[in-house]
């Protein structure tokens, strides 16, 4: 039998700081009205306990004052509440522009992730101190969810669409990590560990054996998939659109809607190519369901990514527009 | 049986006799009684399964069930404890019996419907037994697709089935309750001189008619999701699961309130009469009743804080979930400010409603904290909020309905229960719960996942102290069970008016006549007049 008795978890990321504070808030105000409340009726029940059955009490008027008072005290309150972790949330929910990607795949029941240099772990993610992390996360069959409660961040992760999560560790160690979205019979057994790491060490990890970047494994894929056949990568135009500069432009399609080509448009233009046709081109693109894997779908991603040149002078863009789920920066 | 002194006079137990006459019965205090057995038999069996949890949860290996048996367990615990126990509990029992002789009236305004309600939710529980007997269901009582649609190989479709017909249970008590406030109550029974137990139903009701549907048409779409493939929630054909999510709650974030709404107006009818005082504010009170009835449609989205809803939807929900905070907090404070110089007695039912404001305080503060985005992303479908709501519906409604039925149980029976025993069960379950359940907060912000069937060594203390708590827990359970059968042959006779209480339900014999009142009562005072009651019992002494 485990003999210790934690009574709070380690912080061991940017925010958890943030979020522990905003707790410490809450349990004030929580100890604080519940004491007032127990002495209270406490104090009320001896002081007030009925002395004979035949006692009759002088009936008190209410009191619209104190009604008030006592409403507009505990809005107040809330309100504070509710902005303090409006901002947290959205200290949780926006990753800083300098964060180094990294792609997870839930499926029943384990994690698979997938580093942007090609390494690939399987329940377990080794990260170096002080870098933040964002992660991009899709499922392969039902809900999942990524948490990790030394870094108090949690995302579900959904199937069919991308969701994002991130985190900066502060402290090197080993800490849990849990699907916390209930998955089937095993979901207890989707766990694994986040290994935080000097960055020495993390670049000596990141050395060891690989098949080469993510990007590249697209570059591959695309070729043997033949995607390359209409979608030329130069003159003259093939029967697709040509993909480079493809990655954060704005879309026209057909009908005239403009749509963002995010990683979401282009799983989506994989998948199901009808749902989104260009503007000047013909629907006659296969889908590729059941012939690419999410893995593979992220790889393709990646590469074509890897198409548009990264903006040096603004880094805003690209950073912040990888999600529909996440409020552009300003 | 009964004996003599009771069998003297007839009343609405020994007016007829027989299986038929109890089956066919159309006599709301029969129908509640009906209900009454059909729910403990629920909660029993809900409790079994909550047992076996915690037993499991003892260690940190899963070496008492098969991981398949944990997530059916459960399952089946949420389902049972929540369509078949929680939502029917007060309302369907202490509400049936209580609330037409509480307006002075005959019976319901469709006697009828009332008993085809019984049978809808005698129907859906024999759905939802089947499933379970069939080999059970474990997708959790959330349901979350695509697992129940695509993936569960459970009894998925029979449990949705049970839930479905229990539903329009719900929804034809509300509707019954409704019709009865607006038009049976008796002469000089003005809207602001009703008790505020009838307040609070008919809030709930209002939640139970207009929410129960949406729960109806989610689980057809969820069933003709998994058996037709109508792609509304798979992403593969289009869907969206995120959108059953929304669905869901849109119903059972309400029904939170169905559940606990009752439970306040057993409350305040219980700290005004132990403390032979109007409840302070009653119009502010009454009103806040409603208030939490229509905010409480508003704030659904607080469930998918993390399910990749866009940030600002978090914003509104977070926002407007602190509005529903504030009628809550109102109503204990007005409880509280009740006892002020009252005359307070620590009767069974008191004691069970001093428990009811302690426990519902903290989960009411700990909403709080899940209610803040900032907290809620790290203790989202943790064991934090496993102890939130079960402060609010076992801390707070189980404390309301078992005070409730301490204190009508001498109406309902005509008999007394056993005082110090009762006192010795209310403190048993007070510190049992808290026993099992507070550790449980501690537990889900180190990060202690929800439905988990084992779990990191670290976590075992935790867990250990909370099984703990949960054996004092059931046998503080088992208490009123014995009891209280053990009153109907053995207890006191009460009078009429045992606690010297306003209500209109005090003023007719205990047990009541089949047709409550041997003639109309007319009122002419505010409830909770205790100054009229005592002038009046000393005109009937002179």
């Amino acid at each position: 039998m485990g003999s210790e008795l934690p009574l709070f978890p380690v912080q061991a990321s940017s925010v958890a700081a943030s979020v522990d504070h905003l707790l410490y808030f809450l349990l004030a105000v929580a100890v604080f009205f519940s004491v007032g409340i127990f002495v209270t009726i406490f104090y009320f029940a001896v002081r007030y306990r009925r002395r004979s059955e035949s006692e009759l009490p002088v009936p008190a008027e209410g009191a619209m004052t104190l009604e008030i008072l006592w409403s507009v005290i505990p809005f107040g309150l809330t309100m504070i509440m509710f902005a303090w972790g409006a901002s947290v949330f959205f200290e949780i929910s926006r990753p800083p522009d300098d964060a180094q990607q990294i792609y997870v795949i839930g499926k029943q029941w384990m994690w698979k992730l997938q580093h942007m240099e090609g390494q690939r772990e399987i329940n377990e993610l080794h990260i170096p101190v002080g870098q933040a992390v964002k992660l991009t996360m899709t499922s392969e069959d039902v809900i999942h969810d990524f948490f990790v409660p030394a870094f108090r961040t949690k995302a579900d992760v959904v199937p069919g669409r991308y969701t994002t999560t991130w985190f900066k560790p502060t402290k090197p160690g080993k800490y849990h990590l849990f699907c916390s979205q209930y998955c089937g019979t095993n979901h207890y057994a989707m766990v694994g560990w986040v290994y935080v790491m000097e960055p020495q060490d993390y670049q000596a990890w990141l050395s060891g054996g690989t098949s080469g970047s993510l990007a590249s494994s697209g570059e591959k894929l695309f070729h043997d998939l033949a995607c390359v056949n209409c979608h030329h990568l130069a003159d003259p135009p093939g029967r697709g659109p040509n993909l480079r500069n493809l990655y954060g432009s704005m879309v026209e399609l057909t009908g005239g809607a403009k749509v963002k080509a995010d990683e979401d448009y282009i799983r989506e233009s994989i998948l199901n190519p009808s749902a989104k046709i260009v503007s000047g081109y013909q629907p006659i693109m296969p889908t590729f369901q059941g012939l690419v894997t999410e893995e593979n779908v992220l790889q393709l991603i990646e590469y074509i990514k890897s198409l548009t040149p990264k903006p040096v002078p603004a880094p805003a863009g690209a950073g912040a527009a990888t999600s529909k789920q996440k409020p552009t920066k300003q | 049986m009964i004996t003599e002194a009771v069998q003297e006079r007839e009343h609405y137990l020994n007016a007829s006799y027989g299986i038929k006459s109890w089956l066919l019965t159309k006599d709301h205090k029969r129908i509640a009684l009906l209900y009454l057995h059909t729910i403990t038999f629920f909660f029993f069996l809900g409790g079994i399964f909550a047992t076996l949890i915690r037993l499991e949860l003892l260690t940190p290996k899963g070496d008492l069930v098969s991981a398949d048996t944990y997530s059916k367990l459960f399952t089946l615990h949420g389902v049972i404890m929540i369509f078949f126990f929680l939502i029917p509990s007060i309302p369907a029992t202490l509400g049936n019996f209580f609330l037409p002789m509480m307006i002075g009236a005959k019976d319901l305004a469709f006697p009828r419907i009332n008993l085809l309600s019984w049978y809808l939710l005698v129907i859906g529980g024999c759905f939802a037994m089947y499933a379970m007997l069939a080999g059970g269901v474990d997708t959790g009582w959330t349901f979350y697709v695509p697992y129940s649609t695509n993936y569960s190989n459970t009894y998925v479709i029979a449990t949705g089935l049970g839930i479905f017909i229990a539903g329009f249970s719900s929804i034809l008590t509300g509707l019954n309750f409704i019709v009865t406030v607006h038009r049976m109550r008796a002469p000089g029974m003005t809207w602001f001189r009703l008790p505020l137990f009838v307040w609070s139903n008919y809030a709930t009701a209002l939640i139970q008619v207009l929410g129960t549907p949406v729960i109806a048409i989610t689980l057809v779409l969820l069933i003709g999701e998994r058996t037709l493939h109508i792609g509304i929630f798979d992403p593969a054909r289009g869907g969206d699961p995120v959108l059953f999510q929304h669905l869901f709650w849109f119903y059972s974030h309400p029904a939170v309130y169905i559940m606990v709404l009752p439970a306040m107006g057993v409350i305040s009818e219980l700290v005004s009469v132990f403390s032979k005082k109007p409840v302070f504010g009653y119009k502010v009170v009454a009103f806040s009743s409603v208030a939490i009835a229509v905010l409480g449609f508003l704030v659904w989205g607080h469930h998918l804080f993390v399910s990749g809803q866009s940030v600002y939807a978090g914003l509104v929900f977070s926002f407007l979930s602190y509005f529903v905070a504030i009628p809550s907090a109102i109503k204990v404070f007005n409880w509280t400010a009740t006892l002020h110089k009252g005359s307070i007695s620590y009767a069974t039912p008191m004691l069970y409603a001093f428990g009811f404001i302690g426990l519902f305080t903290v989960g009411g503060l700990t909403g709080l904290f899940v209610a803040c985005l900032g907290v809620d992303v790290h203790v989202h479908d943790t064991y934090f909020v496993i102890a939130h709501f079960h402060y609010i519906m076992v801390g707070g409604t189980l404390m309301a309905y078992l005070g409730g039925l301490h204190y009508w149980w001498p109406k309902m029976s005509g008999r007394m229960y056993p005082e110090g025993w009762a006192k010795l069960s209310a403190l048993v379950i007070y510190l049992g719960f808290n026993l099992t359940f507070f550790p449980q907060f501690i537990l889900g912000y180190l990060g202690m996942p929800r439905r988990y069937w084992t779990y990191p060594d670290e976590f075992q203390v935790l867990h250990v102290m909370s099984t703990a708590g949960a054996s004092v827990l059931a046998v503080g359970y088992l208490m009123p069970l014995i009891y209280f059968m053990w009153s109907l042959r053995y207890g006191p006779i009460a009078g009429p008016n045992p606690w010297g209480a306003t209500g209109l339900e005090w003023q007719t014999a205990s047990p009541p006549p089949a047709h409550n009142f041997d003639e109309t009562p007319i009122v002419t005072t505010e409830a909770y007049d205790y100054a009229a009651l005592a002038a009046r019992e000393e005109v009937k002494v002179g």
